[in-house]
């Protein structure tokens, strides 16, 4: 079954063609990757799945359910978490209060009850707390949940802005190239992790530079190039695709 | 709960101890007179925390608080002192103080008038200042930094210059003859010193109210979302929350609670005039939130409660808007997150060797 269907979307800024007519399907279960070169429009693609911009054609279909054209907080109500290419954790706030936030989707205190600190409220505040630590504790990072988030090492926020993406417990998770400054040691540690999320019944798109890391856990992989896409297949068909071979080695 | 620190509960116990002290020391020092300065202080400190919650911990910045005291303050004195008693046997007239929204009272001369109720000048205030904050929350606050600071700066002008300009407002003068409000049995908030001691418990009973409310507030989901959106917009709207909803409703909130405490002081000094609806007063009211620390809701209550008692007590002097003005600057400059903040924190951060968690001064 198809979780997410985007068909013939494109995006134009100005005169450049970020996305053009871009059409792929991610099945419900599966780990795929988006590749290409820098400027290839895999962020824009990202930004047009989570409702932070608007296609200028296509549909993007999550669930059977048209999403594109709808807000960023109402693609997140669908089951749809995402993280950021530069990590956008809130610096100012402790580690597990960030994840606390990613629980906002699954809860739903108001101002009044949370005034009033009322019973129902105080009790799916502890319920938040609990789902926000076990997620902690599923990427290792729990110890470091007093600490204010912009205090922490760059792979250790990595590991919170995941921890909070999965807090929302989406059926999607959008991972916007979430090797991106990782040394190797944590790479195989978030391929671990991304196949571990997998396991949990999790759908993960996922943007990536890191060939090895896209080979190493995808299922199935879509390369994009000057905003178009000029493959779709498995890991290996995808290497051995001679225009792929020619967009990323240069041709000869 | 994941912050450290005493819950709020205790907190506002502290304060209300701290009152009560207050009271006493006045009383047994024969400073009773003190307590005039300590209950406008109180009122304008209800200002202070809403405008906190706001800027400190939403992000976004109102300079136009005194725009919003001014509607509450204005409705109030207008309502509660005109006269309709020449229309009293209209029908709508006769049903209107059958319910009570009209209320008669002797006048100077020995006759009666006939005006509003107070409370339903309290809920139309309070009621106008929200719809104006609606009104103009919605366009203004998908401005940021310094196009949302120079929006609301322009509705305050604007409403300064209403105040100003309109005779029915009592132009420059302002309006006075406010009557006192009978807010509870035996407790009217008004000028009369019989009243003083009730008066200086009222408001800051609503202050203590206000620190409860707000306090659970901002340990809150919402709160939670509200420093979200201050940290990373974005990243709060993909986990969703509605940010643009969420900054008009705190604005509305923080409207509000300036009407109502505009409604509230205008009773008690019997009077408003436009010098309350000025810039200069909004801008005093972002140097209070500023010294206090942004995100400490505590921070702001200490702040307005030193500086305005201060300004009230004539400390001051002339150069009561440079000092404000200066304070702003100077904070802005040298301790960004506050002065009362600045100092703990520093500590804190010498002493960990690395920077102290914020938000926790709530």
């Amino acid at each position: 079954m198809n979780l997410l269907e985007v068909i013939g979307v494109s995006k134009r800024f100005g005169g450049v063609q970020a996305v053009k007519e871009v059409s792929f399907r991610v099945r419900k279960g599966a780990v795929k990757a988006v590749i290409g070169p820098n400027g290839a429009g895999k962020t824009t693609l990202f930004d047009l799945l989570s409702g932070f911009r608007v296609p200028d054609e296509g549909t993007v279909r999550f669930k059977g359910r048209e999403i594109h054209g709808q807000a960023p907080h109402q693609v997140a109500a669908h089951g749809i978490s995402r993280t950021f290419q530069n990590l956008k954790l809130f610096g100012h706030m402790t580690a597990l209060e960030n994840v606390m936030v990613g629980r906002h989707v699954r809860s739903r205190a108001g101002m009044l009850a949370g005034m009033l600190s009322s019973p129902a409220s105080r009790r799916e505040e502890r319920e938040i707390e609990e789902r926000a630590r076990a997620e902690m504790r599923f990427l290792g990072v729990e110890p470091l949940s007093l600490s204010p988030a912009g205090s922490l090492a760059y792979g250790q926020q990595r590991a919170v802005e995941l921890a909070r993406a999965l807090c929302a417990e989406p059926e999607l998770l959008l991972l916007d190239e979430p090797a991106a400054g990782l040394n190797m040691r944590e790479t195989s540690e978030l391929a671990e992790q991304v196949l571990r999320i997998r396991d949990r019944g999790v759908t993960v798109l996922l943007v990536e530079h890191d060939m090895s890391l896209v080979m190493r856990i995808s299922d199935e992989v879509a390369v994009l190039c000057f905003g178009q896409k000029i493959a779709d297949a498995d890991p290996r068909s995808v290497q051995r695709n001679p225009e792929v071979v020619r967009v990323y080695l240069g041709d000869d | 709960m994941t912050r450290p620190g005493l819950p709020a509960p205790a907190r506002v116990a502290l304060l209300a101890v701290a009152v009560v002290a207050v009271q006493l020391a006045t009383q047994a020092s024969g400073r009773g007179f003190y307590l005039t300065q300590l209950t406008m202080t109180g009122y304008y400190a209800l200002v202070v925390l809403g405008l906190s919650l706001l800027m400190g911990y939403a992000g976004q910045i109102s300079l136009g608080q005194a725009g919003f005291f001014a509607i509450g303050g204005y409705a109030a004195a207008f309502l509660s002192t005109i006269d309709v008693s020449a229309q009293r046997a209209l029908p709508a007239f006769a049903l209107a103080t059958r319910m009570g929204l009209l209320v008669a009272r002797p006048d100077l001369y020995g006759g009666t008038t006939l005006g509003v109720n107070p409370w339903a000048g309290l809920v139309l205030g309070v009621g106008l200042a929200s719809g104006v904050a609606f009104a103009v929350g919605v366009p203004v606050l998908r401005l940021r930094g310094h196009y949302l600071a120079m929006a609301t700066l322009a509705f305050g002008t604007i409403v300064s210059a209403v105040a100003v300009g309109t005779q029915r407002l009592g132009a420059a003068d302002g309006i006075s003859g406010v009557p006192p409000f009978p807010i509870l049995p035996g407790v009217r908030i008004g000028g009369g010193s019989a009243d003083r001691v009730a008066n200086y418990y009222l408001a800051w009973g609503l202050v203590a109210l206000a620190m409860l409310l707000l306090g659970n507030l901002v340990r809150s989901r919402t709160g939670r979302a509200l420093r979200a959106i201050h940290g990373a917009e974005d990243a709060a709207r993909a986990m969703g929350v509605d940010a643009a909803r969420m900054k008009v409703r705190v604005f509305v909130l923080a409207a509000a609670m300036a009407a109502a405490a505009g409604v509230l002081l205008t009773h008690y000094v019997g009077g408003i005039g436009p010098s309350e609806a000025s810039v200069m007063k909004s801008v005093r009211y972002v140097a209070m939130v500023a010294v206090g620390g942004m995100g400490s809701l505590w921070g702001a209550l200490s702040a307005a409660a030193v500086l305005e008692f201060l300004s009230l007590r004539g400390v001051f002097g002339a150069h009561d808007d440079a000092v404000f003005g200066g304070i702003l600057v100077l904070v802005m400059l040298f301790a960004p997150d506050g002065i009362l903040s600045f100092r703990a924190r520093g500590i804190v951060e010498k002493l960990r060797g690395r920077p102290a968690r914020p938000g926790e001064g709530t």
